[in-house]
């Protein structure tokens, strides 16, 4: 079966065989950079798609049905129109920070991909501390967008990038926390481990009330981290414009929002990673027949079937609940998830040290 | 108690989130719910509400004859004056000269659409038509004489 494991250690061997060791380190790393260059734009493509239909079909609407068969190709054009457009950039802005602060946010939304599992043994980077990697860099994005708002030198856009930093560092926690109960289950950092671990039923399942509670506060603080609404008091649009990117137009502003929807991917695949088992299929306790069918739809669709449903999950919610106010935001997360997560995590503790978890 | 209110507080907040939900995943599951009107590709099936305010007509019956004296109520009530009415003098089989009305003129353009000349109207000779395609391009266009050419009054309407 042609799978994607199999193209990627042909395409390592041939390499290894006409080229030098490094010289084929560095082919492998100009291949791994087009890729993710090219599964960034088909994303943003994808996804802005995917919301506008969601929106739509919630809405009670049809959503855009004008551009090809279904509206397929409406961003497509969309985004010719802003490669096409002026990237303005204001008068009295900081103009060095005005135009890296879209990079800078894209940038870490490039290094987030690094760890994620694809496929079965289709990675590009398996690092032993690869939960903490990501939570680590994830948290690098407030920087791009306080410098979007700061170099703007507009109070809105500086008002949402200061209410942007206050929330991502606050829900940081409860996402962070939600992470940790499965590296308590695990006992490893690597991802790799955690998708392992999972072969006899995602954690999901096997362990019990606490990580189902877990998985919400994921779902929720993740949501707050890629300032989407209920949680996009960054841009806020009926009090703030646009929040941060309210000074940015064509490219630059499309880049902002490239970034939030590979952000929305990539939290949700790591949640599907660490909550739903990667790209391990359904696999349940001693079902060996049932186990082997489920073995046969490939690894990549598993993951990416997983990880489409958690997408279609965080727009359910963007599209149904009203947004909250600041104090009401800060409040939730101080004095409801943070609270309700560290208790969690002591149970999923005892619950891991009493192996009471399947 | 501290904690009961806390429970209480998540509980409700969770179920009335979920409430919300339940509500927009039923209209994403069921797309006969769309209310949208796809307008230039459904002319044909097009429903507009009974209500539907577009045009003053006159309508004529199959004799080409229609219901209207001449008696000006529609162009006194008519707030901006969109309706003028020439009158003339018939004469009828009789010998006696009977008001009837020349040319009933009607300017789209400067109607409000308020319906006041169908309600002042005592012999119902004037209605509302759903029509909204108003689009033309040369502004007289909608200057419009509504009794057809050769048209005269019903018999027995005073």
């Amino acid at each position: 079966m042609l799978s994607l494991e199999n193209i990627t250690k042909t395409t390592q061997d041939w390499l290894l065989t006409k080229f030098s060791p490094t010289m084929a380190l560095t082919i492998e790393c100009v291949i791994v950079i087009l890729l993710s260059i090219t599964l960034f734009a088909l994303l943003g493509l994808v996804l802005v798609l995917l919301e506008r239909k969601v929106a739509a079909r919630i809405q009670i609407r049809l959503g855009p049905n004008r551009v090809g068969p279904g509206g397929i190709f409406q961003t497509a054009a969309d985004t010719l129109k802003l490669i096409m457009k002026e990237g303005l950039t204001p008068d009295k802005a900081d103009k060095f920070l005005f135009n890296l602060a879209p990079f800078v946010v894209m940038m870490v939304a490039m290094l987030l991909l690094a760890p994620i599992a694809f496929a079965k043994n289709f990675q590009i980077w398996d690092i032993n501390i690869g939960v903490l990697y990501i939570s680590s860099i994830s948290s690098l994005s407030v920087i791009g967008i306080l410098m979007a708002g700061w170099a703007s030198n507009n109070k809105y856009s500086l008002l949402g990038a200061m209410r942007s930093g206050a929330q991502i560092v606050s829900y940081e926690l409860s996402a962070g926390f939600a992470v940790l109960t499965i590296v308590v289950l695990t006992g490893s950092l690597q991802i790799s481990d955690i998708i392992a671990s999972q072969e006899n039923g995602w954690w999901l399942f096997k362990g019990h009330i606490p990580v189902i509670i877990a998985f919400v506060l994921y779902i929720i603080a993740v949501t707050a981290e890629t300032n989407r609404a209920p949680f996009d008091l960054a841009e806020a649009e009926s009090e703030l414009t646009a929040g941060f990117h309210t000074e940015y137009s064509g490219m630059k502003f499309a880049l902002f929002f490239l970034a939030e929807y590979i952000n929305i991917f990539i939290v949700c695949a790591i949640g599907a990673t660490l909550f739903l088992g990667g790209w391990m299929p359904l696999h349940i306790g001693h079902w060996e027949s049932f186990n082997h069918i489920m073995d046969y739809i490939p690894s990549s669709l598993w993951f990416m079937g997983k990880t489409f449903f958690l997408i279609f999950v965080i727009m359910w919610f963007r599209w149904t609940f009203p947004r909250l106010r600041v104090d009401h935001l800060l409040n939730l997360e101080w004095k409801y998830l943070l609270p309700i997560s560290l208790f969690n995590l002591l149970l999923v503790t005892v619950i891991a040290i009493m192996g009471w978890h399947f | 108690m501290f904690l009961k209110d806390y429970i209480s507080d998540v509980v409700n907040g969770v179920s009335s989130l979920l409430k919300g939900m339940r509500k927009t995943g039923y209209y994403f599951t069921h797309s006969k719910e769309i209310i949208t009107e796809q307008y230039p590709d459904n002319r044909a099936t097009l429903k507009l509400a009974d209500r539907f305010k577009g045009e003053v007509v006159m309508p004529h019956d199959e004799n080409n004859e229609h219901t209207c004296t001449g008696c000006t109520a529609c162009e006194l009530a008519c707030p901006n004056g969109t309706i003028k009415i020439i009158t003339k003098f018939d004469i009828t089989p009789e010998g006696k000269k009977k008001k009837a009305i020349d040319a009933f003129i009607y300017r789209l353009e400067m109607c409000t659409l308020c319906n006041l000349c169908i309600t002042a109207c005592p012999s119902d000779a004037i209605k509302m038509l759903p029509n909204f395609e108003h689009s033309v391009f040369d502004r007289s266009k909608l200057t419009k004489i509504l009794n057809k050419p050769g048209s005269k009054i019903k018999e027995g309407i005073e």
